[in-house]
C-alpha cells in the first residue's frame, strides 16, 4: 500500500502530489492505535488502584470508632448535584469529540471549556464536602472509615484534578495547532481518561455514599 | 452509520474507524446520557426516599443499577466493543474485571471471617460488622 504511493508520487509527479499528502496524513495511525490500545491498558491498571481502595473501604466502612457515621455525615442532595456535574461534563466531552470528528475546531474548543467547568464545579463541591468534614471534626483521622472515605474520594478527586490540567494544557495545543492527528489522539486519550473517571465515580457514589447512610 | 455528515475531510471521516474504533455519534452519547440520568436518579430516589423498607434489599437494588450504569458507560462513552483493537481492549477489561473481583470479594470475605473469629468479644461488638 504504502509503496504503491510511494512509487505513484516519484513517478506522476504533479497529480500524484494529492496521492503522496493523503499517505502522510494516514500513516500516524498506526501508532495512534498502540497509544489508545497502551492507554487503555493504563487505565485498567488505575482501575486496580481504585479497586483496592474500594476495597479498604469496604472493609473499614463501618469501623467508625466511636465517631460518626455515614448516615450521619454525607449530605446526599450535595452529592446528587456532583453527580450531575459530573455526568454533564461527560456528555458535554462527548460534543467537544463529534465536533473534533467534523474537523470544527472553535466549537470543539468550546465544548471542551464547557467540560472544563463542570469538572471545576465538580471539584469545588468536593472540596466544599471535605473542608465541612474537617472542620466538624470528621476529618480523616478520626476512624478508619473517615481514613479510608478520604483515601477513596481524595484519590478520585486527585484525578479529576489532572484531568483538568491535561483539559487546559489540550486546549493550548488545540489552539496553537489545531485539529492535527496528534491532537485528535490527545483528545481520544482525555476522553477515555475522563469518561473512565465518571465510571468510577458511579462506584463511588453507589458503594461509598448511598450504601453508606443505609443502616 | 459513520457518514451521517456529506462531505467530510478525509482525515476526519478516518478519525473513527481506523483501528475498528466505533465512530461516535450523537444518537450514542444522547443514548447514554439519558440511560444514565435514569440509572443515577432511580438509586438516589430509592435511597432518599427510602422507598424500599429493607437495606439488605435496598443495597442490592442499589448495588445492581450501578452495575448497570457502569455498562452503559463503558458501551456509549468509552465505546467499548468486541472489535475495537482487535479485541484488545475487551480482553484487557475482561481481565482487569476478574481481579478487580478477586480483589473487592476477596478482601471482604477474609477481613469479615477475621473481625468474626479473631476479636474478643467486647471489641466484636464495637466493630458491629
Amino acid at each position: 500500500m504504502s509503496d504503491t504511493h510511494i512509487l505513484h508520487a516519484s513517478a506522476a509527479g504533479g497529480p500524484a502530489a494529492a496521492d503522496a499528502s493523503r499517505f502522510i496524513v494516514r500513516e500516524p495511525h498506526h501508532p495512534e492505535n498502540g497509544t489508545l490500545l497502551g492507554f487503555w491498558i493504563y487505565l485498567m491498571s488505575d482501575c486496580l488502584i481504585f479497586a483496592c481502595l474500594f476495597a479498604v473501604y469496604g472493609v473499614q466502612g463501618r469501623a467508625y470508632a466511636g465517631g460518626p457515621t455515614g448516615a450521619q455525615l454525607f449530605d446526599l442532595p450535595l452529592v446528587a448535584v456532583n453527580t450531575a456535574m459530573l455526568l454533564l461534563s461527560s456528555i458535554t466531552y462527548g460534543f467537544a469529540m463529534l465536533e473534533s470528528q467534523r474537523g470544527r475546531l472553535r466549537p470543539t474548543l468550546a465544548w471542551l471549556v464547557v467540560t472544563g467547568l463542570f469538572g471545576l464545579a465538580f471539584l469545588g463541591l468536593e472540596l466544599h464536602e471535605f473542608h465541612h468534614l474537617i472542620g466538624h471534626g470528621a476529618g480523616p483521622g478520626r476512624s478508619a472509615f473517615l481514613s479510608s472515605f478520604f483515601a477513596l474520594v481524595g484519590t478520585h478527586g486527585l484525578h479529576v484534578t489532572f484531568g483538568i490540567v491535561w483539559l487546559v494544557t489540550l486546549l493550548f495545543q488545540l489552539g496553537r495547532h489545531g485539529l492535527i492527528p496528534e491532537n485528535r489522539r490527545r483528545l481520544m486519550c482525555l476522553s477515555m481518561f475522563w469518561h473512565f473517571l465518571d465510571v468510577v465515580w458511579i462506584g463511588v457514589f453507589t458503594f461509598v455514599y448511598l450504601m453508606g447512610v443505609l443502616p | 452509520m459513520s457518514h451521517d455528515h456529506t462531505t467530510p475531510g478525509h482525515d476526519a471521516a478516518h478519525a473513527g474507524e481506523e483501528g475498528g474504533h466505533a465512530p461516535s455519534t450523537l444518537r450514542g452519547y444522547m443514548t447514554g446520557f439519558a440511560l444514565s440520568v435514569i440509572l443515577t436518579v432511580i438509586p438516589f430516589w430509592l435511597v432518599m426516599d427510602g422507598v424500599l423498607t429493607d437495606p439488605g434489599a435496598t443495597a442490592l437494588a442499589v448495588l445492581a443499577i450501578g452495575a448497570v450504569q457502569m455498562v452503559v458507560h463503558m458501551v456509549y462513552f468509552l465505546h467499548m466493543n468486541p472489535r475495537s483493537e482487535g479485541g484488545w481492549t475487551l480482553l484487557a477489561l475482561i481481565f482487569t474485571v476478574i481481579i478487580v473481583a478477586i480483589a473487592l470479594a476477596g478482601s471482604l470475605w477474609v477481613m469479615y471471617h477475621l473481625n468474626v473469629n479473631m476479636m474478643p468479644g467486647h471489641l466484636h461488638d464495637m466493630s458491629s460488622m
